[in-house]
């Protein structure tokens, strides 16, 4: 045989592997399942449902104090967009609302809060429900900023005033209006691909391997490459079918900023969609169980893409250990190249080096997994 | 009734045993959740206690020196760079060399000591606006606490007003005691719907399920034979994280375990029936495992964890009054931290109980009219 001859002879089985598997693709609903509608469900949920963004918090305000002032800090409350606030007489009232989880927080103004005004010391007591301690905190943020609104409006006479002799001046670069899709909708594309790359590749090959028919494989004339490049490709596809919807969504639906190259973009995901496939096919060449492989599959890429990738958690606030774990996982570097990527524009102090690590991982992982599938019988 | 009883034992006993003698898959039950707690309870902080930032001082005076004294003495706030030409805060912030720039402008002083209103701006890196958010918080603190000392130092009156704050439950604001209480229904709810649904999709998948069915067992039997053995991991589970919080982390348990286990029963039978509910329309196990995990997605995002219910739109809260983990997240922390009785808990327990008898009902016809 001749040589293009032999080339010929296997694009034709890498074509004809790949045909039967996407025919195995579209007749299961639930690859569908995976593959298309969760990517959407995922993108209406990141987009519509979730916020980070705390507004108009219950509280409870305990006004035992009939005078003016104390009734001109109570507006102060009612009318700022931050605070859902009611009423009330009592604190008895007002605690049993916060032991119905009604009311976040409550805050109270004592009989002798004018009374201790006129004497330079009064307080206004918050009370918050502290088991959910980021919300708690945003809600003592809050509270101090409309009560320092209130003494600095009384003290100059009514008039608005700015705040005290440092006033801070805040510009959030990239996200100026601090709106929290901006970065997660980002996070999401990780999400989807780590799910589509890595979570269904697993369960494909795991199948094969769990029923006996990859050995079957072995006697047929097709080669190690020739298996993993026709297993795989369906499910590239599928990922940058999945990268698509996200762009699309995050571009047209929530008006996500896209400031850098789409070409930079379709890079970068194609690298993270391969070393996820990579790290789906050595897990389940390795364990060849479908439950094992699934388990796996999820402590090594999904938990990581969002706990350890620094999507939601700061990584640098994680203890030492914590932090050097992350550091081998791939999903914390395709999160840095997408929030770049997406609102800070083409900078290649960012891009190339995180790039570099994705390319390194896929050469281990392919010698890896090239070894794993080696035609053996398990 | 005996004779059923001793059938379902029996059933039970072989599925224990079809786990428990594969190291691999008992492995495989204790080890994930034990590793994702630590894990959760290291990593999931939205504190930080490390943050990288540069300065701009062009004023060079002794109160910008004070005032960054002040953010260099917390030991969260470390200095990376001194920049001497605004040209270069783009790059500091744009290579994540720092999360915030703070530039102090050159009439910072004579500002402050005219008595008129001296500012400070600060730059952040928006790509991750929570994290910069938070930073920004510790800022405008640190600057509070400047203002006061200079006005009292120069004899000006501050606002008259203290604001106090307690926070009950967690006094001192860990979000660790928030995160690791909601882990027991989380974790559990993934690993119990998972294994309930493989349960059945193996015996379709292998074939065995038509076998199952011509057995004396009854559907109610296979059923109950099915449903038990998810939930006895599901409490394996939840005890090993419960172990973790009170041993390993050492988050104060203010409640009844009496109460903490009623709750997560009633939760772990809804989230083993949605789990055999959605394995009825599942021929293979790769088709159940896909379907739950469709599933999981929107229960954990729409759970309360990472962000608050009342957030979301109307609609998506009308959904979360059938998400079981709204449920187990709200009775695990609230009897773990406040230390409610069960009468309190009312509310989440009779939604859980509903869920659990219309997914377990219906999957039991489907089982006897052969339906899936």
């Amino acid at each position: 045989m001749t040589r293009p001859d032999a080339l010929r002879a296997k694009l034709r089985r890498i074509l004809a592997l790949m045909r039967k598997e996407v025919y195995q693709i579209l007749r299961d609903p639930s690859s569908i399942a995976i593959g298309i509608v969760m990517p959407v469900m995922l993108i209406l949920i990141y987009g519509y449902a979730l916020s980070l963004d705390v507004s108009r918090v219950p509280v409870a305000i305990v006004l035992e104090d009939p005078s003016p002032q104390a009734s001109e800090l109570v507006a102060g409350f009612r009318l700022s967009h931050y605070f859902d606030a009611q009423v009330l007489a009592s604190m008895a009232d007002a605690q049993e609302l916060m032991l119905e989880r009604k009311v976040d927080g409550i805050v109270r103004i004592r009989e002798d809060f004018t009374r201790q005004l006129a004497l330079g010391d009064a307080q206004v007591q918050v009370l918050v429900y502290g088991a959910d301690a980021n919300k708690a905190r945003i809600i003592e943020g809050y509270t101090q900023g409309a009560v320092g609104a209130w003494a600095a409006r009384s003290a100059a006479g009514g008039r608005a005033v700015s705040g005290g002799p440092v006033n801070v001046d805040t510009r959030l670069w990239f996200n100026e209006a601090n709106d929290s899709h901006y970065y997660l909708v980002p996070g999401l594309i990780v999400m989807i691909m780590t799910l589509i790359g890595a979570f269904l590749t697993a369960m494909v090959v795991a199948r094969e391997w769990e029923r006996g028919t990859f050995e079957a494989l072995f006697v047929s004339p097709v080669r190690t490459d020739e298996i993993i490049l026709g297993k795989t490709l369906p499910y590239f596809v599928m990922g940058l079918i999945g990268l698509t919807l996200c762009f699309l969504g995050a571009k047209f639906l929530f008006e996500v900023p896209f400031r850098g190259s789409v070409v930079v973009l379709a890079g970068a995901s194609m690298l993270y969609l391969l070393v996820a496939l990579l790290i789906g096919l050595s897990i389940s060449s390795a364990v060849k169980s479908q439950l094992a492989a699934s388990q796996l599959t999820m402590m090594v890429t999904y938990l990581p893409a969002m706990m350890l990738s620094g999507f939601i958690f700061d990584l640098r606030s994680m203890p030492a250990v914590i932090r050097g774990i992350a550091y081998i996982f791939p999903a914390r570097y395709f999160v840095s190249l997408l929030q770049t990527v997406f609102l800070a524009g083409n900078i290649w102090s960012i891009i190339l080096p995180n790039a570099a690590v994705l390319l390194l991982m896929i050469a281990v992982l392919l010698y890896l997994s090239l070894a794993a599938s080696r035609k053996k019988l398990g | 009734m005996w004779d059923s009883i001793m059938r379902i034992a029996a059933l039970v006993w072989k599925e224990l045993l079809g786990v428990f003698k594969d190291p691999r898959s008992r492995y495989g039950i204790i080890i994930p959740p034990i590793l994702q707690c630590l894990i959760f309870g290291y990593a999931a902080t939205y504190d930080l206690n490390d943050v990288p930032y540069a300065v701009f001082d062009e004023s060079r005076s002794i109160e910008s020196a004070d005032l960054l004294a002040r953010l260099d003495a917390t030991h969260i706030f470390h200095r990376v760079a001194n920049l001497d030409r605004a040209a270069r805060i783009a790059s500091v912030i744009d290579n994540k060399d720092a999360i915030l720039v703070v530039h102090i402008g050159q009439d910072f002083s004579r500002n402050l000591l005219l008595g008129k209103a001296a500012d400070v701006q600060i730059i952040a890196d928006g790509r991750n606006s929570n994290t910069a958010g938070v930073a920004l918080g510790y800022i405008g603190a640190i600057v509070d606490g400047f203002n006061a000392d200079w006005r009292s130092n120069h004899n000006e009156t501050g606002p008259p007003v203290q604001v106090t704050m307690r926070a009950w439950y967690n006094p001192m604001l860990e979000t660790r005691w928030y995160m690791i209480p909601s882990l027991i229904g989380t974790i559990t709810l993934m690993q119990t719907m998972m294994f309930a649904a493989m349960l059945i999709a193996k015996e379709r998948e292998d074939g065995t399920f038509d076998q199952l069915l011509v057995t004396p067992l009854r559907p109610m039997e296979i059923m109950i034979g099915k449903a038990l053995p998810a939930m006895m991991i599901g409490l394996i589970q939840a005890t090993n994280i419960l172990l973790i919080a009170q041993l390993w982390f050492r988050i104060p348990f203010e409640g009844s375990l009496l109460t903490l286990y009623a709750g997560l029963i009633l939760f772990l039978l809804a989230a083993v029936g949605i789990g055999i509910f959605v394995s009825c329309f599942a021929g293979t196990m790769q088709q159940a495992m896909l379907y739950v995990f469709v599933l999981i997605m929107p229960f954990v995002l729409l759970s309360g964890l990472t962000t608050p219910i009342s957030n979301m739109p109307d609609i998506v809260q009308t959904f979360t009054l059938i998400n079981p983990l709204r449920y187990a997240i709200l009775i695990a922390q609230r009897v773990y931290l406040e230390g409610v009785g069960i009468d309190r808990l009312l509310p989440y327990l009779w939604p859980m109980a509903l869920i659990a008898t219309v997914t377990l009902g219906s999957a039991t016809w489907m089982f006897r009219h052969k339906v899936a």
